[in-house]
């Protein structure tokens, strides 16, 4: 295998794999699993490949209608009225069954509305061509996870990528913590749209009766969005955090921004706050957005969020050098996140032949699509399946995200379950496919001869095709 | 029903003669391999940071109803347990088992580091560490290990995911519902051909589809024994208990969720009586973090988790003398309401220890009381017993793990962790 000499100036030489192994890698670990003749496309120049979808714009927009966050909310405080009205009358002595199927139908829409906006996501990245740019935009709404644990924010998930998170995913990462953190699915998700200042005006006046600091999206904001939980603060840092962030809300019914960010400052606790030695004298909005815009900055925002990115592309145990040199690059932008993505596509050590990254379940379901050209055709069908394997629809198990380990995802059960997905699969379609063929459309240079032969031995095309989609190569990456 | 009435009257004798319970569950009992086979342990991790003071709150304690505001239980709403302590409403089939005796409370547990970061602080909880980032293998998994050069022991996790404390040295199985393998189908034996190089995938292919085989095997089973539904025999469910969940779940969906949970618990103690079954599981259950809008998500989840344990309990059936369940959490929750009708993140909370093999008893551990000067830093319910010592005291007195090792290899330094005895 010849391979090619790094060319990157004044760092140790390392060695690259050969071009044709470099494709594979480029469309199965950057990108989201090879589509037919992807490989192929990505022959010529697999780095620029993969630095061609890298664009200031941002991150695909999935077709799902395109409701904003202010629009869903809006929906959803009417269902929620039709739904207490409704229910006052039945406690009453003439029971409005009119009016319980009228709840019962916006319930019914809205959930269809929270299922279309997961499978227009599911079926952009089955069809996309740029499956680096979409993994990369997959990457952030983790790191910046909101799950449907609540109503409202189960309806706003999906404005919630389009808004917050796709448009900013090459930006610099400060925009993207601001339209994070200021986004509603996130202040709801996290519980900061309440979150009242005890000494503000709402406090005082409501003073013990359900007013006060949460300080759930402060925490969450300093452990898991920016510097990380070893960074050193403290239980006092936190709560500083959360007072600065006070008046940080959405928009209610009768107000002209419903369901939209608005600072309260009526809400906000007066005062200037210290934070991890930093002290924010700013009055109103700008106290907390100051001190988002230095969490932003901080060097130790750059090595957690790093060691995730090398995480997540290429080993649940990166080489150092690797997320050396993405710190470096994010410090030197600035934090620029096309330049970290770049970066990364030029870092040697993200090209080891050997496939360290086992596929999350959405990650394997959604490559068993691409590998044979087609996309999911119904909600009815995916959900299922993903719920299965673990990773059931926009309901990460927390504020953390979905794990990205082999350690939670290669358990005993979830491998069984992955083969029962696989035969189910493979007897909807495999009659479609050449076997072989597609062994070398999935995996390129990847493919090693025990799985050709596995997959050329078979006894039917259906047997081969679930051999090829559970063989230890198509499920790493 | 007659092997539970004789380890109970055994017990009983046991105290009559003023025999220490500790002297008879440790090896002065003279405990055969056969009798420690048969020993039974779950641990159930309840995420996201439980709140002790709605598991059991403490009703009787002067500062509780100031403390919880609008959140507080009252006195007539709970299910007692003592003058302090009471239930949750919602925990209906631990309240039946704790007037047996075969189910008690320990209300001021936590872990040893005061993280108040969910994932450090459940990293802590499962590793067994001091503090977090000690180690990165479970300590279910350490237990196994230990067990190992005497006899093997099963484990098993709940779920599709493989979590943390069952994690390490040796291959633990897991399971999750689902619809069986195909066993006319070639494709299992081929997978297991062509993994047969691969350390990680090879082992845990093959656990998956030994322990698929098992639950076919206990759901049989299990479809063909009444269950005996202990919580229906005893208090009478009070309707309305549980308000509207703040999810999209509503009433129905709550049932349902309960009878998936029932189910669950009741096809792991399935699986854990079968010959070569699991002695040792471990499920998760999540959904505990209540910042905002506390009772009504509260409510369910405890639901949840009662509707898990009963079913465990069911599934068992007279194995359920053999076996000890603890339930504990990565924190509990600020002794104040906080803004939003919920609560945020704290140190100490309650741990429940279940099982017919456990000692009639009070509450496990110390009670600080929630005055000002008792909280911890003027704000969580104040830890008095490190969790180590309760899973240190079931693994030595229950399962028969040595007290060396437990402390040397199982639980390394958790000297100032004083095992706690007399459980079982």
């Amino acid at each position: 295998m010849s391979k090619i000499a790094c060319q990157c100036k004044g760092e140790r030489r390392l060695s690259l794999p050969s071009k044709d192994m470099m494709a594979a890698i480029a469309v199965t670990r950057f990108g989201l699993g090879a589509r037919p003749g992807e490989i192929d496309a990505a022959g010529a120049d697999p780095r620029g490949f993969l630095i061609a979808q890298i664009r200031r714009e941002g991150a695909d927009i999935p077709q799902d209608g395109g409701e904003s966050a202010a629009q869903r909310f809006e929906q959803m405080r009417d269902y929620q009225r039709q739904q207490k009205a409704a229910r006052q009358k039945k406690d009453g002595e003439t029971p409005d069954d009119a009016a319980l199927q009228a709840a019962k139908a916006a319930q019914i829409a809205l959930r269809d509305k929270v299922n279309a906006d997961f499978l227009a996501r599911a079926r952009l990245a089955t069809n996309t061509p740029a499956g680096f740019r979409e993994r990369w935009a997959l990457f952030w709404a983790n790191h910046f996870t909101v799950s449907a644990t609540k109503q409202i924010t189960s309806v706003l998930i999906g404005p919630f990528e389009r808004e917050a998170i796709r448009p900013h995913v090459f930006d610099s990462f400060e925009d993207l913590l601001v339209a994070s953190s200021t986004h509603p699915a996130m202040l709801t998700y996290l519980d900061q749209a309440q979150s009242i200042g005890p000494n503000s005006q709402v406090g005082v006046r409501r003073r013990g009766a359900r007013a006060g600091l949460n300080e759930n999206l402060a925490r969450e904001i300093m452990e898991l969005h920016t510097v990380g939980v070893d960074a050193g603060y403290t239980q006092g840092d936190v709560t500083e955090f959360a007072r600065a962030l006070t008046g940080f809300s959405v928009g209610r019914d009768n107000e002209d921004r419903q369901g939209q960010f608005v600072f309260r400052d009526a809400a906000h606790e007066p005062g200037a706050r210290t934070i991890m030695g930093r002290r924010y004298a700013q009055a109103d909005i700008q106290q907390g957005m100051a001190v988002l815009k230095t969490l932003a900055a901080d060097k130790r925002t750059a090595r957690h969020v790093c060691g995730k990115i090398a995480r997540h592309f290429v080993s649940d145990t990166p080489p150092p050098a690797l997320t050396a040199r993405l710190e470096k690059r994010w410090m030197d932008t600035g934090g620029d996140l096309a330049q970290v993505a770049k970066a990364l596509v030029e870092s040697p050590e993200a090209w080891n032949p050997t496939p360290a990254k086992f596929k999350t379940p959405y990650e394997y379901t959604l490559s068993t699509w691409r590998l044979i050209g087609a996309e999911p055709s119904a909600i009815e069908r995916l959900a299922p399946i993903l719920t299965g394997l673990g990773q059931k629809p926009f309901s990460a198990p927390s504020p953390k995200g979905w794990a990205e380990d082999a350690q939670t995802w290669a358990s005993p059960d979830g491998l069984v379950k992955r083969m029962q997905w696989a035969q189910g699969f493979a007897a909807a379609v495999a009659d479609r496919t050449d076997p072989n063929a597609l062994a070398v459309s999935a995996l390129g240079a990847r493919l090693t001869p025990p799985v050709a032969k596995a997959v050329s031995r078979a006894e039917t095309r259906k047997e081969a095709f679930a051999l090829l989609v559970m063989s230890p190569e198509f499920q790493r990456r | 029903m007659t092997a539970q009435i004789n380890r109970r009257s055994l017990l009983g004798l046991g105290a009559s003669l003023g025999i220490t319970v500790n002297f008879l569950g440790s090896q002065a009992f003279a405990a055969t391999e056969g009798d420690l086979a048969r020993k039974k342990l779950v641990v159930v991790i309840c995420r996201g940071g439980m709140d002790g003071l709605s598991v059991s709150p403490p009703v009787g304690d002067a500062n509780y109803a100031n403390l919880r505001g609008s959140i507080a239980l009252k006195p007539d709403q709970v299910l007692k347990l003592d003058d302090t302590f009471g239930l949750h409403p919602e925990l209906k089939t631990v309240h039946a088992l704790a007037l047996k005796g075969e189910a008690r409370i320990a209300p001021a547990i936590a872990s040893p580091d005061r993280a108040r970061s969910h994932f450090e602080a459940q990293d802590v909880l499962e590793t067994g560490a001091a503090h977090v980032y000690g180690t990165e293998t479970g300590w279910l998994n350490r237990t196994l290990e230990a067990l190992a050069p005497a006899r093997k022991v099963e484990g098993l996790s709940v779920g599709t995911t493989a979590p943390l404390i069952l994690r390490g040295k040796v291959q633990a199985a897991s399971w999750s519902p689902g619809k069986g393998v195909d066993e006319t189908a070639r494709l299992p034996t081929l997978l297991q051909d062509l993994y047969k190089n691969d350390p990680m995938l090879g082992p845990a292919f093959a656990r998956g589809l030994e322990t698929e085989t098992m639950a076919q095997t206990a759901m049989t089973a299990l479809s063909a024994t009444p269950a005996m539904n202990i919580a229906a025999a005893s208090t009478p469910a009070k309707p309305g208990a549980a308000p509207m969940s703040p999810t999209m779940a509503n009433d129905r969906q709550n049932r349902a969720g309960g009878e998936a949970a029932r189910k669950l618990g009741s096809t792991l103690g399935g699986f854990m009586i079968q010959a070569g079954g699991p002695q040792i599981a471990a499920i998760s259950l999540d959904g505990f973090d209540t910042h905002a809008g506390q009772p009504g998500q509260i409510a369910t989840r405890l639901s949840y988790m009662d509707a898990v344990l009963g079913g465990l309990h069911d599934g068992l059936g007279a194995e359920w003398k053999n076996t000890v369940v603890i339930a504990v959490t990565e924190f509990g929750r600020t002794a104040r309401v906080n803004g939003t009708g919920g609560t945020d993140h704290g140190t100490a909370s309650t741990g429940l220890i279940l099982g017919g093999a456990l000692k009639k008893g009070g509450i496990v551990g110390d009670w600080p009381g929630l005055s000002q000067t008792a909280l911890f830093e003027n704000r969580d319910t104040a830890p008095t017993l490190d969790m180590r010592g309760l899973f240190k005291g079931v693994l030595a007195d229950h399962i028969g793990v040595d007290r060396a090792i437990l402390e040397r290899k199982v639980f390394p330094d958790s000297a100032a962790a004083k095992p706690v005895t007399g459980l079982v």
